[in-house]
């Protein structure tokens, strides 16, 4: 049989899509083991077991100081950061992505705009924003919206000229204005893709808050990255990576999962009566 | 019920033109069928009474009064293809019809309002055959259900002329001959002017009281966009179908000249179809 056709089972699914995931563990735990035996105060390849305690001691064990739980402290700063500035892009991508999507003298004002906006590299708006909006937090969050926000209006507006011109005709002989075709066709035949540009958006999003953290904070998940690279405590960075990881996971579900529950109409007919 | 006028109608896109000298009046209750080869125009034609598209040159008016410039109620429409909205159940795409004429502001009806459009929708959905399917997304409705629904919803804005383009052109012929008598049905109700088009013959037959043919004139070998389609045949058809006598032999090998290849049309079939219906 060709190559092609061979179609795993779900279970074979299974096994497959767990293979990588072993073969990076195995690999690792061989290298780190390796590397302890020659030298048990490596700091490079740490043992789950060390990894482990350092985690636990970042979650569970205030910090002398402050007296605040770290990892708790750093998620929290984190995650408002990444949704305010997610948040502000969804808006935006709502209002401008319709309007220039949906009205033709909108899309010719602001259309060449938006295109301009989109291919600035964002890192480069880093020291503006810092020096327009200081180093605090106005600045991270207005990083991550600058950083999403031109390819999500883009994506919405484009999903919205798509919008079969059969639907649009056929809500104006319906009697409908402007107003309520934005409200009653376009919005809830777009909310869909919005749905999934916030869940693109969230990756590069990610890497804005993490560079913007690196660069000036005292709180975040990028900033204990960056701080506890200078003693190379990988077995402070390690965990941290997976956390993000996981955090990243959890959210791109639940948007899909919110995302389904919004749109009924976009589940799959269970066949024809 | 009302009247349509069309004077020296041309439609051109840049050099090409698709539309020439078409100039006809449709009567108030009229069926009027539209048929021609692809490419011939008559979608243009039913696109420029729908206002979807301005005329280059010529006049239409409706009722006396020129053709406002965009789509609006009194003229409704049931496309062959997204007919019906896909984000709402077919019981919710029969209320919105009222909750846009109604609710300018939300677009949306609450309370009592909301009720009594439920109930219209809810009887318009009877009337069709569509009550066992209300809840159900246009997505799980076969082609035939789609368009009922599409019928059922142009029919709620109260149009005082109906356009359909090709509104059966996707279907299996069997569904296709159900869907004639409910259009028949729905058409001596309320006695609207209808205008279709159709690349089926015998559908136009079928369903017309009056019969347009487009198709070109002049022809330019060097350049075929040079001249556009007018209206070749204009025939009034019987109104009552069961007398319906076949057209001249020679009016339908005329037409079938003007068809894509393959229709089969012989001027028994159309009184065979006329009897049927």
């Amino acid at each position: 049989m060709r190559l092609i056709n061979l179609r795993p089972s779900r279970e074979g699914r299974l096994i497959l899509g767990t293979m990588p995931f072993l073969a990076v563990a195995c690999a690792y735990l061989w290298a780190s083991a390796e590397r302890l035996a020659a030298n048990p105060d490596d700091r490079l390849l740490p043992s789950p077991a060390q990894m482990g305690s350092a985690f636990l001691e970042l979650a569970f064990v205030p910090e002398l100081r402050s007296g605040t739980y770290l990892l708790l402290a750093d998620t929290l700063e984190s995650l408002a950061r990444l949704f305010s500035g997610v948040g502000l892009a969804t808006l935006a991508a709502l209002l401008l992505g319709v309007a220039i999507g949906f009205v033709p003298r909108v899309q010719a004002a602001l259309g060449p705009f938006v295109r301009v906006i989109s291919v600035v590299p964002p890192l480069a708006l880093l020291p503006i924003l810092f020096i327009a909006f200081g180093l605090g937090e106005a600045s991270k969050i207005i990083l991550i919206a600058i950083g999403v926000a031109p390819v999500m209006i883009r994506d919405v507006a484009q999903r919205v000229a798509d919008i079969p011109e059969e639907l649009i005709v056929k809500a104006q002989t319906l009697g409908a204005s402007t107003w309520t075709m934005v409200l009653r066709v376009v919005l809830p035949i777009v909310l869909p893709r919005l749905f999934i540009c916030v869940r693109l958006a969230l990756g590069p999003a990610w890497l804005f808050l993490i560079a913007a953290e690196a660069i000036a904070s005292t709180e975040g998940l990028g900033y204990r990255l960056f701080l506890v690279r200078r003693y190379l405590s990988m077995d402070v960075i390690l965990p941290y990576v997976a956390w993000i990881t996981l955090l990243a996971v959890v959210t791109d579900a639940g948007i899909a999962a919110l995302s389904r529950r919004l749109s009924p109409w976009t589940r799959p007919a269970r066949g024809r009566p | 019920m009302s009247r349509i006028v069309v004077r020296r109608l041309e439609k051109r896109y840049g050099d090409a033109v698709v539309l020439e000298r078409v100039s006809l009046a449709i009567e108030p209750g009229e069926f009027c069928a539209v048929v021609g080869a692809s490419g011939c125009g008559k979608s243009t034609f039913l696109r420029i009474l729908l206002s979807q598209e301005q005329p280059t040159s010529g006049t239409v008016t409706f009722d006396g009064r020129p053709l406002p410039p965009e789509p609006m109620p009194e003229r409704g429409i049931v496309f062959q293809r997204y007919s019906a909205f896909p984000h709402l159940s077919a019981l919710h795409n029969l209320l919105v019809v009222a909750e846009l004429r109604d609710a300018p502001r939300t677009g949306r009806l609450f309370g009592a309002a909301r009720r009594r459009a439920l109930d219209e929708a809810d009887a318009m959905l009877a009337r069709v055959g569509l009550s066992h399917a209300r809840a159900l997304y246009p997505d799980a409705l076969s082609g035939g259900m789609q368009q009922r629904l599409a019928i059922a919803q142009a029919l709620l804005g109260r149009p005082r002329l109906l356009l359909l383009d090709e509104p059966f052109g996707a279907l299996d012929p069997g569904i296709r001959a159900e869907m004639h008598g409910l259009l028949n049905e729905i058409w001596e109700e309320h006695r609207m002017t209808v205008v279709m088009v159709t690349h089926d013959i015998r559908e136009a037959f079928t369903l017309g009281t009056r019969l347009l043919v487009f198709d070109k004139v002049r022809h330019d070998p060097q350049f075929p966009a040079a001249y556009g389609a007018t209206i070749t045949y204009d025939i009034r058809l019987d109104p009552n179908r069961a007398r319906r006598l076949a057209p001249p032999a020679e009016v339908v090998r005329a037409i079938r000249r003007t068809l894509p290849g393959g229709t089969q049309v012989r001027p028994r079939d159309a009184h065979e179809q006329g009897e049927v219906a």
